[in-house]
């Protein structure tokens, strides 16, 4: 048993098409501990659903594993016979609810009969006696009781539910086998606040009672990931900027990228109105077809220097390993000192 | 203090009916009365299905209402001829992407509304025109005239589109969630520019949105929907610091915040 239950080496996702080659995921590394719900946080066109895809094994059409390893509890899945990882990883040590899943429930089933089906194709096994499916169906009931559901909604069709719900129930049946790794992909942009919260809420439980060990939660919402995640990664332009605890870099960022967008978020606060003024980054996403050179980030930083335009910085960890922010601000000792001395003069 | 009401709406009431012989009736908008100020930003947040955008749709006449009166300038939306209803009262909706057609240059939508001026502008003067529109909603005209809309950013678009509000020289803007398509480092360039008008220019806007961050950062006045009712309004400090209502409460304690931690709280 490795420590780590997802291990993700200098991993690289192109789409290839008549479009050109978009470097859309382009060295990526980083480790997910047991136990830990890491949140990926960015703007659109950051790479962070390509990332999701590839770490679920099954990258959809276009979408090219280019190179690097990704470990789900010690498995290459990239190493290993698809209906090995159909059987033994998918599911069983992870699963990967995409976005928008919510409409991958059938609309002209009940719930109860689509769960019959997914158990169906993971055992092998048809569920056709009574007993069977009665003893399925209870197992399913609870699940959908973690989640805050009532069993009863196994007996409904997926267009007599709220979206939320519909949410919950792809949650639950991608739960069913207590998968090790949760990758989920933007869960609540589509929910309003209340059931957004209960989402989270639900996500917490299933975390606090021993279905999932750990998540891996994209959502470009920095206050949800804020609510959910330990950790948190910010990424742009298919890279990695900054890697650390959720708090700091709320708190702190270090990166220009997650200070600015830090900064562009109006956040509600029973306090009173923020004080300070929302500031915009200026310009767009690159074209990750035509990549710009060194620090992707370098067209819109506020802090660009001469070498950011040419050499790409390499991820440097401070505060005793946990941190870690790819930026030529942060190179050494003192040019961390000098980014810090930069931040405060603002 | 009346004459700078720029719209009022009272007991605004809208049922929809479906079904032919067993009818069933959905009450979109209880009762709503309220006033938009000169110069205003006047916020509608809610839940999904709250009914907000039908306000909004009311208020735009693409629907009438069932019963109820809104005034624009103390006189009936329904004396105005649309035409000149249209010159006062602008939208701006959540998809910039489908408010442009993609076949024809930006400049297309900008030269439709010359049409919906009272002055005939020769050549030169639009020109005049467009640059300082432009410059005070922040695009440089050369970045976005003579390009199709797929070459420009969800933000630009949106901008865009409230800059030619502006160009028609409306008074009211009623902008229904326009930055929830938008990606966070651009939506602050758009909430900034509702900002700067309604300094400069001063524009009223009703701003429609289910974000509470972002109503709390922009607006003058909150009211907060709930099935089809105004369960609240106020100033902002008074609704979102010290709410009455239990829904407001129930609201508030389900957005997350980036400052605290639920658990933290409760």
């Amino acid at each position: 048993m490795t420590e780590h239950i997802l291990e993700v080496e200098d991993l690289r996702g192109y789409y290839r098409g008549l479009f050109g080659v978009v470097h859309a995921v382009d060295g990526v590394s980083f480790s997910l501990d047991r136990g830990v719900i890491m949140g990926i946080a960015g703007e659109s066109g950051g790479g962070k659903s390509t990332l999701a895809q590839l770490v679920s094994g099954s990258p959809p059409p276009l979408l090219y594993h280019e190179g690097g390893k990704i470990l789900v509890d010690g498995i290459d899945i990239y190493d290993i016979d698809p209906e090995r990882l159909r059987t033994e990883v998918k599911c069983k040590r992870m699963s990967y609810v995409p976005q928008a899943s919510m409409e991958s429930l059938n609309p002209v089933k009940r719930i109860r009969d689509f769960i019959f089906d997914v158990v169906e194709q993971r055992t092998g096994k048809r569920v056709r006696t009574k007993e069977r499916k009665e003893e399925v169906l209870e197992m399913a009931g609870k699940h959908m009781k973690t989640l805050g559901l009532e069993p009863t909604v196994l007996n409904l069709y997926p267009h007599e539910l709220s979206g939320g719900m519909k949410q919950r129930v792809v949650i639950a049946i991608s739960t069913l086998w207590n998968p090790k790794l949760l990758v989920i992909d933007e869960p609540t942009s589509a929910l309003d606040v209340t059931s957004q919260k209960r989402m989270i809420k639900a996500l917490l439980n299933l975390k606090q009672i021993g279905i999932i060990e750990s998540m891996l939660y994209i959502s470009h919402d920095l206050t949800s990931l804020r609510q959910l995640c330990d950790r948190c990664m910010v990424m742009y332009g298919g890279k990695i900027v900054e890697i650390g605890d959720m708090e700091r870099i709320i708190e702190d960022p270090l990166h220009p990228y997650s200070r600015l967008l830090t900064a562009a978020i109006a956040s509600y606060d029973s306090k009173g109105k923020c004080a300070h003024e929302l500031k915009t980054i200026p310009g767009n996403p690159p074209d990750l077809r035509e990549p710009p050179t060194g620090c992707r980030f370098h067209p819109r930083c506020p802090e660009v220097m001469e070498i950011c335009r040419t050499m790409e910085p390499e991820m440097v960890m401070v505060e005793d390993g946990k941190r870690g922010a790819a930026c030529w601000l942060f190179t050494s000792e003192s040019g961390l000192q000098n980014g810090r001395g930069a931040k405060g003069n603002e | 203090m009346n004459s700078d009401v720029v719209l009022s709406c009272e007991n605004l009431t809208k049922e929809y009916t479906s079904g032919l012989v067993r009818t069933k009736t959905v009450l979109a908008a209880k009762d709503a009365s309220f006033d938009i100020k000169r110069g205003e930003i006047v916020a509608l947040a809610g839940e999904s299905g709250s009914g907000k955008s039908t306000i909004a749709r009311m208020i735009l006449r693409l629907i009438e209402p069932t019963s109820g009166e809104i005034t624009l300038n103390r006189k009936n939306i329904n004396e105005y001829s649309i035409r000149e209803y249209y010159r006062k009262v602008q939208a701006v909706f959540q998809d910039p992407y489908s408010a442009f057609n993609p076949f024809y240059k930006v400049d297309h939508v900008i030269d439709r509304s010359w049409g919906l001026r009272k002055d005939n502008l020769d050549d030169d003067e639009r020109k005049d025109t467009i640059e300082s529109t432009f410059n005070s909603i922040g695009i440089n005209p050369s970045e976005v005239l003579g390009r199709y809309p797929h070459e420009l950013s969800g933000g630009q678009m949106q901008r865009l589109l409230i800059g030619r509000s502006l160009l028609i020289g409306s008074q009211l803007l009623i902008a229904d969630e326009p930055t929830s398509m938008i990606d966070a480092s651009t939506r602050a360039g758009v909430l900034n520019l509702l900002l700067s008008l309604k300094k400069e220019k001063g524009l009223s806007v009703l701003f429609i949105t289910h974000d509470i961050g972002q109503a709390q950062y922009l607006s003058d006045r909150v009211m907060i929907m709930k099935e089809g009712e105004i369960v609240e309004q106020g100033s902002v400090d008074d609704v979102f610091c010290r709410p009455k209502h239990p829904y407001t409460k129930e609201l508030l304690g389900a957005v997350p915040s980036l400052y605290e931690k639920w658990d933290e709280v409760d």
